[in-house]
């Protein structure tokens, strides 16, 4: 048995190396002072300074940022409220509205791309940086919804039913009880949302107009020209922008609901 | 300001609206337009060929053109290379995944069990994008994997290892593992162990347990992951498009394809409706399930 457990626990952390070590590869190979090879040469910060410089990177940042911030403030909003509509009040088409939830994230991001492009297509819309973020909100939504309303059903609903028999307001009883037990949740889907945003490539490539070029479509034209030491670097700062999100996201979900959080 | 409290139903409704209106307007009514398109003609410069007679139109059996256009061998092929290669990446992601699964729910010691589970759940969010493009700058001609080829002289000059089969299988099952180690990992935690013990107890062999108790037992996780890699591997665009060469273009890219450089987007739209179905139809299959198993989805 032992040697069993064993096995199974070299196993797990080869798939381990597996899962990390092209991301590491990458890394590492960004602070690489050769430029054309994979030869090792020595440290260098060049590749990063040489990002600060690049005007077209910059601008890529500058729209994404936009576009995450506004997609995912909007998102938060709508996506919240939906989710409080679904896991605490009688809801006529319910069924239809989960469904309506899960498709965006379901369908073939290609498809919804195509989808969104042939509509502006259709409305004469100008494609600009406000079509993306429209994009991105109708798949943002779907997760804030899942998460806020993960989070609604983490807690019984004694402690709003409480409120309300101690005669605060149904209003009054959302913002004092039922709010602050969701807020880790919304924090959390908010932070998937814009992760998802500034890390989105199919749809936005579909919808960006000229001038509406986002990090991960300057990324993109960049490798399809050939492989720079300076791809690397703003892979690895994108990267390490999603993982610092990632884990904060993470350890609020999985935040209990506990009555030191309400205050 | 109002007196009587609002009727329950009406403030969920109130709620639920800016929801259905966005995605009402923004997805619904998109995807129904692309639909309609697909039924129409590209004009001679790209855009839409007006239709005069509609009633003759229809009559002629044209509209159904880009639907039997994609019947081409040439398409056909593609798509058969896009439904073997997503089934082959989501075999070897449930052979891999599952006793990486197994060993975080069972028998990883459980102070350990958060950090190795938040391991799988950081690559499950990190850009597609980058994952890729890491795997291009380890194969590509002058990446790692060849030079330490060449360096050890194994072979005599760098392997072509890019733009073939073998890289987009390798792309595709490296990006999809996170998404098939989760919800093994969620049907394994809720594994009572104490059947095993029965079972082996009783005499069983350790691999009649797996099979008649394991893996009846976590079978709603092995469909939930099996539906989470094969769905979006067969949507794949990125990976075929940065691994592959001229010859593994997926559906993905046909689309693609159809939409920014051929300008067909009748036929693109019909492509993109084939790809709907087909995923629509893999997920009614996924919810008759999980309604017969009477657990709950996501929502």
């Amino acid at each position: 048995m032992r040697g069993r457990g064993r096995f199974l626990s070299v196993y797990a952390w080869l798939v381990y190396v597996f899962l990390y070590a092209p991301i590491a590869i990458l890394v590492l190979f960004s602070f690489n002072r050769a430029r054309q090879t994979a030869v090792w040469e020595g440290w260098t910060l060049e590749w990063y300074r040489s990002l600060a410089g690049n005007d077209l990177i910059l601008a890529s940042v500058k729209n994404s940022l936009i576009v995450g911030l506004a997609s995912t403030a909007i998102a938060t909003v709508i996506g919240t409220l939906v989710a409080l509509a679904l896991g605490r009040h009688a809801l006529r088409g319910e069924g239809f509205t989960r469904s309506l939830l899960y498709l965006p994230v379901i369908i073939p991001e290609i498809v919804l791309g195509a989808a969104l492009v042939t509509f502006y297509g259709v409305l004469s819309f100008h494609l600009s940086l406000w079509t993306v973020v429209i994009a991105h909100v109708v798949f943002c939504v779907s997760y804030v919804a899942i998460v806020v309303r993960a989070r609604l059903s983490g807690f019984d609903r004694s402690l709003e039913e409480a409120a309300l028999d101690l005669g605060a307001r149904p209003l009054q009883t959302f913002w004092r009880v039922t709010l602050p037990l969701i807020t880790p949740g919304i924090v959390a889907g908010a932070l998937l949302s814009f992760t998802i945003s500034i890390d989105d490539y199919v749809i936005t490539s579909f919808v960006a107009g000229v001038g509406a070029t986002t990090l991960p479509l300057q990324i993109y034209s960049m490798l399809k020209v050939g492989v720079t030491p300076e791809v690397n670097a703003v892979s690895s700062l994108l990267l390490a922008l999603t993982v610092v999100l990632i884990v904060i996201a993470q350890r609020l979900q999985q935040a209990p609901v506990e009555r030191g959080e309400m205050s | 300001m109002a007196d009587r409290p609002p009727r329950p139903e009406r403030t969920g409704v109130l709620l639920a609206l800016p929801t259905w209106l966005t995605l009402g307007v923004f997805f619904l009514l998109p995807l129904a337009i692309l639909f309609v398109i697909s039924f129409g003609q590209r004009a001679t410069y790209g855009g839409l060929k007006p239709i005069v007679d509609l009633g003759l139109y229809l009559r002629s059996g044209k509209f159904l053109a880009n639907y039997a256009r994609s019947l081409h061998p040439i398409y056909l092929q593609i798509f058969w290379r896009s439904i073997w290669m997503a089934v082959v990446t989501t075999l070897v992601c449930l052979v891999v995944s599952f006793p990486v699964a197994y060993y975080i729910a069972v028998a990883a010691p459980a102070r350990r069990r958060n950090l190795l589970l938040g391991l799988v759940v950081v690559p499950f969010w990190t850009s597609f994008l980058i994952r890729t493009y890491a795997w291009m700058f380890i194969l590509r001609t002058e990446g790692l994997v060849n030079r330490f080829l060449v360096g050890s002289g194994l072979t005599h000059g760098p392997l072509e290892l890019l733009y073939n089969n073998f890289a987009v299988l390798i792309g595709l099952i490296y990006g999809e593992l996170p998404f098939m180690i989760l919800p093994l990992y969620a049907s394994l935690e809720k594994l009572d162990l104490s059947l095993l013990e029965a079972s082996a107890d009783l005499g069983a062999a350790r691999s009649s347990t797996f099979w008649r108790i394991t893996v009846p037992m976590t079978m709603p996780g092995i469909v939930a992951g099996v539906i989470l890699v094969f769905v979006p591997s067969l949507g794949q665009f990125i990976v075929s498009d940065l691994l592959g060469g001229a010859k593994t273009i997926l559906a993905g890219n046909l689309i693609q394809n159809q939409f920014a450089v051929a300008r067909n987007k009748p036929f693109g739209a019909a492509v993109a409706f084939e790809l709907t179905a087909a995923v629509l139809l893999l997920l009614f299959a996924y919810a008759l399930y999980t309604k017969r198993k009477g657990q709950d989805v996501l929502l």
